[in-house]
C-alpha cells in the first residue's frame, strides 16, 4: 500500500483527503470537535485551521523522526509530539484570537485526541517521507476544514438566521430553529449529511468505529 | 451538598457524551451491544475517576505552584497514557476473568476524548478535591448510562427498516441527536 500511494504522486495524496477518505463524512474520524464546535461557521473556521496547523506539524515531525522512534514507544511519541502542537495552536489562539480562543474553550486542548491527527501520524506520515505526508496532512486538514465550514454554516443559517455572524435574516422575517445550535442540532446535521452524501453517491457507508 | 450537585450535573445534566459531545468515538463504535456496551462504560468510568483525582493532584500540586499551565495539555494525556497502561498491567495481573471482558477496550480509552476533557473541564471550573472526584465518578456514570440507552436501542433497531444511505453511523447520529434532546428536558434541574 505504502509504494503504491507513493506512485500516484502528491496531488493524489493531497486530494484524497478532500472527499474519497475525507476524515469526517468518510471515516468518521474527529467527530467530536466537528460535533463541538460547528455551532457558528466562524467556530468551525478557527478549529479546522488550528487542526490543519496541527496535523501538518505533527506529521511533518513523525515522518521526519520515523526512523529514530523504536516501535514500542511510538504512541506515546506520537501524543506527545501532537501535545506540543496543540499547546502552540492554543497559546496563539489565546494570543492574537481571544475572542474565538474564548468562544471554543477547552475544544483547543482537546484536538489533542482527535483521533484524525492520531490517524495521519500512525497510518501514514510515519511511513512516508515528508513530501507526501506533508501533502496528505494539507489535503486531510482542509478536509476536516470543510466539512466544520460547512456544518457551521447549516447550523448557524437555520439556527440564527446569520453567517459568519453576520444577521442576513432577521427575527420579523425568520424564526431560528433553536435547536441548530444545541447540542441536539449537531448530531442531527451531521446524520443527515452524512446520510445526504451516502444517497447522493449512492454508496455504502464505510463501517463505523475510530479510534 | 455541592458533591452531589457536581455528581448529577456530570451524569444527567452536562452529559459528557450529549452535551460536551466527547468520547463520540466509543459512542458510534461500541455501542452496537448491551453487554459490550456496559463493560465499556465501567472501564471508561474507573479510568475517568482515577484520571482526575490524579489530574488534580498533578494540577494543584505541580503545575500551579510552580508556574507551568502550558504544560497542562502535555502532562494531562501522558498521565492518562501511564494510567490505562498501568490499570490494565494490574488487571491482567489480579483479575484474568475482567481483563477478557475489559481488556480489549483498554487501549482505545487512550484515544477517548471524554477523559481529557472530563480532566479539561474539572480545572478549568477550578473543583476542589472531591469535587474532581465525584466530578469524575458523574461523568463516567453519564458516559455509561449514554452508551448503554444507545446499545439498547441499537438492538432494537436491528429489527427496523432503516433507509439505506441511513444505515450505520448517519442512523446511530440521528438517534444520538434524539436522546440529546430528551436529555435537555434535564436543562432546568440545576444550574452549576
Amino acid at each position: 500500500m505504502a509504494s503504491s500511494s507513493i506512485k500516484k504522486g502528491l496531488t493524489y495524496e493531497f486530494k484524497k483527503g478532500l472527499w474519497t477518505e475525507n476524515a469526517v463524512i468518510k471515516l468518521l474520524l474527529g467527530m467530536c470537535p466537528a460535533l463541538a464546535v460547528s455551532n457558528s461557521a466562524t467556530n468551525g473556521l478557527a478549529m479546522g485551521l488550528a487542526s490543519t496547523f496541527v496535523v501538518m506539524s505533527a506529521s511533518t515531525f513523525v515522518s521526519i523522526i520515523r526512523r529514530i522512534v523504536p516501535k514500542e514507544v511510538r504512541i506515546p511519541t506520537y501524543i506527545v509530539i501532537i501535545a506540543g502542537f496543540v499547546t502552540l495552536a492554543d497559546l496563539f489562539l489565546k494570543a492574537y484570537f481571544p475572542p474565538i480562543s474564548k468562544s471554543l474553550g477547552p475544544y483547543v486542548p482537546l484536538i489533542v485526541v482527535n483521533c484524525m491527527i492520531m490517524g495521519r501520524a500512525e497510518f501514514f506520515a510515519s511511513k512516508h517521507t515528508i513530501p507526501p505526508s506533508l501533502a496528505d496532512a494539507l489535503g486531510t486538514g482542509l478536509g476536516f476544514t470543510w466539512v466544520l465550514v460547512l456544518m457551521g454554516a447549516i447550523r448557524e443559517v437555520l439556527g440564527s438566521g446569520a453567517i459568519f455572524g453576520y444577521v442576513f435574516m432577521g427575527e420579523d422575517v425568520f424564526t431560528p430553529w433553536v435547536v441548530m445550535i444545541l447540542p441536539a442540532g449537531a448530531f442531527i446535521t451531521l446524520g443527515l449529511l452524512i446520510g445526504f452524501i451516502n444517497f447522493a453517491t449512492s454508496r455504502k457507508s464505510s463501517k463505523g468505529a475510530c479510534s | 451538598m455541592t458533591i452531589l450537585l457536581v455528581f448529577i450535573s456530570a451524569a444527567i445534566v452536562n452529559n459528557l457524551v450529549l452535551a460536551y459531545f466527547l468520547g463520540i468515538c466509543p459512542f458510534l463504535g461500541v455501542s452496537k451491544r448491551l453487554d459490550t456496551a456496559v463493560n465499556m462504560g465501567l472501564a471508561t468510568t474507573f479510568v475517568m475517576t482515577l484520571a482526575a483525582v490524579i489530574t488534580w493532584l498533578i494540577n494543584n500540586l505541580i503545575l500551579i505552584p510552580y508556574n507551568l499551565p502550558f504544560l497542562q495539555n502535555v502532562s494531562y494525556i501522558i498521565t492518562i497514557a501511564s494510567l490505562v497502561q498501568l490499570v490494565e498491567m494490574f488487571i491482567r495481573k489480579t483479575s484474568p476473568t475482567l481483563y477478557r471482558s475489559l481488556g480489549i477496550f483498554l487501549p482505545l480509552i487512550v484515544t477517548n476524548c471524554a477523559i481529557l476533557g472530563l480532566t479539561l473541564f474539572a480545572a478549568l471550573k477550578e473543583y476542589s478535591f472531591m469535587e474532581s472526584l465525584f466530578y469524575g465518578i458523574g461523568g463516567g456514570a453519564g458516559f455509561t448510562l449514554a452508551l448503554v440507552i444507545m446499545a439498547g436501542i441499537r438492538e432494537e433497531l436491528e429489527f427496523a427498516d432503516v433507509p439505506k444511505s441511513l444505515q450505520g453511523a448517519p442512523m446511530t447520529l440521528l438517534i444520538a441527536g434524539m436522546l440529546s434532546l430528551a436529555f435537555m428536558g434535564f436543562a432546568g434541574l440545576l444550574s452549576v
